[in-house]
């Protein structure tokens, strides 16, 4: 850093909030969630547990 | 003006053979780039001439390396396409190269075309695999959650008289502090930690040292190799291997267009002295496992900043610098998203969910979690953390995110598709690409800088690409078009 600079943020926070697994923007569900999740539901694998299983790869860079 | 930095980036797939675990993945790897390459054409061989990934941009070669060209990889299969990029098997894993660009944007339209190109070679494998049909799944991603990892790794080209030291100085507090922005996300952790269910990175774990050479073992926050594929008196070419493969269009921007805005810096000296980082990797790893994003990192001055702050810093220097020197419309998207997702990360990290990968992906556990009360470690869960990843547009979950349009995305599918055939026009990968599509059957063989030719005389030809700007659409696409066949164009390029 240059002189008299100093690391900071350049915006204020809009919220004293701590974001994350608290927050209350993190419980809210938009109205769409489980038509989502059902979608999804159709195209997951469907043994997840032999899949998860048998997922095992070589090391690579 | 322009800020013009050729790169691009390589990606190891995950590959897997449904309900087949013993399946050797090199074979399998070898049957999709065989599968998506087959045509009944001569295929050009890959000219390793210019080689050697165990130089070391801190000015020595490694005498005993740990990493020499495994064997095995020798003769497996190798495909340059007509967009220019190199598709191969790499260590057990189908690896796409993608042609070189000459901005984030373009990186993001060749990355993508990447993803779609192993969609297509790994349904033509399935229907072809000895002892019968089966699918062949690939994850764009770099872990499968059992303690291996396989890279992502962006190529920058870079100004050779810029001393490599103060790469590293500058590049390493951004690197510890990036994946905030462009993390992919993972389920568990490398260290046993029961706290640390979920992470923002699915590479910082398996980073253990600062800097370094090697690859697949002790890798470092800044890789040393030092093998341009170019003229090595003038460029040298960053290769990062710390990043993860990115499904967000978002990221992949950000996360090439950040980096490439940071070298332009360090170039022109226009950086003060960076804040370092006290302990760069185990910082590293702690910024992967808070997802608040707000943990401080120690500074070696004794202060305390946080991830986001440290972003901030080279942002605000970033955006002073293109005042001064770039107008170009790419770089003030990557200036804009930039601030856009760091505001984002200081109100609340989850409000970037179809943005940014990591959160995204979290976000989708956590409604499994609510809605089927599945604890983090439940199968389900990391089910769907490989499925995010899944090339296929039908089944992946992040495809069908954005086929529902619930992710934000930057480039428009008809730009991928024509990538998937098409070269970039502005770089030495267009005249690579035109002329494995027009001369195929007289490329002996090509690599990054060089093709060579096959043209029925005594020796085979050699023409150098030692600048990756040479070579586009406005140097060469008349003289192709010109050509019927190869021996022309060579002629008329010693003319």
């Amino acid at each position: 850093m240059s002189e008299g600079e100093r690391v900071r943020r350049q915006r204020p926070r809009q919220t004293e909030e701590e974001p994350g697994e608290t927050s209350a923007a993190d419980q809210v569900d938009t109205s769409d969630v489980d038509d989502l999740l059902d979608e999804i539901d159709e195209v997951l694998e469907e043994n997840a547990e032999e899949f998860v299983k048998n997922y095992v790869q070589k090391g690579g860079q | 003006m322009t800020l013009v930095r050729y790169q691009g980036t390589e990606t190891e797939y995950g590959i897997a053979v449904v309900g087949r675990p013993d399946f050797n993945p090199v074979l399998a790897s070898s049957l999709v780039v065989n599968a998506y390459a087959a045509d009944g054409h001569r295929r050009a061989r890959w000219d390793y001439e210019e080689e050697n990934p165990l130089r070391d941009a801190r000015g020595f070669t490694q005498p005993s390396a740990h990493e020499p060209v495994p064997e095995e990889d020798v003769g497996l299969a190798n495909a340059i396409l007509t967009n220019g990029a190199r598709f191969y098997v790499d260590h057990a894993h189908p690896e796409f190269s993608s042609p070189e660009v000459s901005n984030p944007r373009d990186a993001v339209v060749w990355d993508k075309a990447g993803e779609r190109i192993l969609e297509v070679a790994a349904e033509r494998a399935g229907r072809m695999l000895p002892g019968g049909p089966g699918r062949v799944v690939i994850t764009k991603n770099n872990t499968d959650g059992k303690g291996a990892a396989y890279g992502m790794h962006e190529n920058y080209i870079v100004d050779r008289a810029v001393p490599f030291g103060q790469i590293v100085r500058q590049i390493t507090p951004f690197f510890v502090t990036r994946q905030v922005m462009v993390g992919a996300g993972r389920l568990g952790n490398e260290h046993g930690l029961p706290d640390v269910p979920y992470q923002l990175s699915q590479r910082a774990d398996f980073v253990e040292v600062e800097v370094g050479l090697e690859t697949t073992l002790k890798r470092p926050i800044v890789n040393t190799r030092d093998e341009p594929h170019a003229d090595p008196e003038r460029f040298r070419r960053l290769h990062v291997i710390v990043g993860d493969a990115n499904m967000s269009e978002v990221c992949t921007l950000l996360k090439l267009g950040s980096t490439g805005l940071l070298l332009s810096m360090v170039e022109d000296g226009f950086l003060p002295d960076p804040p370092a980082v006290d302990a760069p990797v185990s910082a590293l790893h702690e910024v992967s496992h808070d997802l608040t994003c707000s943990r401080p990192v120690l500074l070696r001055d004794g202060r305390r900043v946080t991830p986001v702050e440290l972003q901030w810093h080279y942002l605000e220097h970033a955006q002073r610098y293109c005042k001064e020197v770039a107008v170009d419309e790419v770089t003030k998207d990557v200036l804009a998203v930039w601030e856009r997702i760091l505001v984002a990360l200081e109100d609340d990290p989850m409000s970037l969910d179809g943005v940014v990968d990591w959160v995204t992906k979290y976000r989708l556990l956590r409604r499994y979690v609510e809605r089927d009360d599945l604890s983090w470690d439940h199968d389900k869960l990391k089910l769907v953390d490989l499925q995010y990843h899944d090339v296929r547009r039908d089944k992946g979950l992040y495809n069908r995110l954005a086929a529902s349009g619930r992710v934000e995305r930057v480039v428009a599918e008809s730009e991928v598709r024509r990538a998937v055939t098409e070269p970039p026009e502005d770089t030495r990968a267009y005249f690579r690409g035109r002329c494995l599509a027009k001369y195929r059957d007289q490329v002996a063989a090509a690599g990054w800088d060089s093709i060579i030719f096959d043209v029925g005389k005594e020796t085979l030809q050699r023409v150098p690409m030692m600048d990756p700007g040479r070579g586009g659409r406005v140097q060469v696409e008349e003289l192709i078009d010109r050509c019927d066949s190869a021996a022309p164009l060579l002629e008329a390029l010693q003319g």
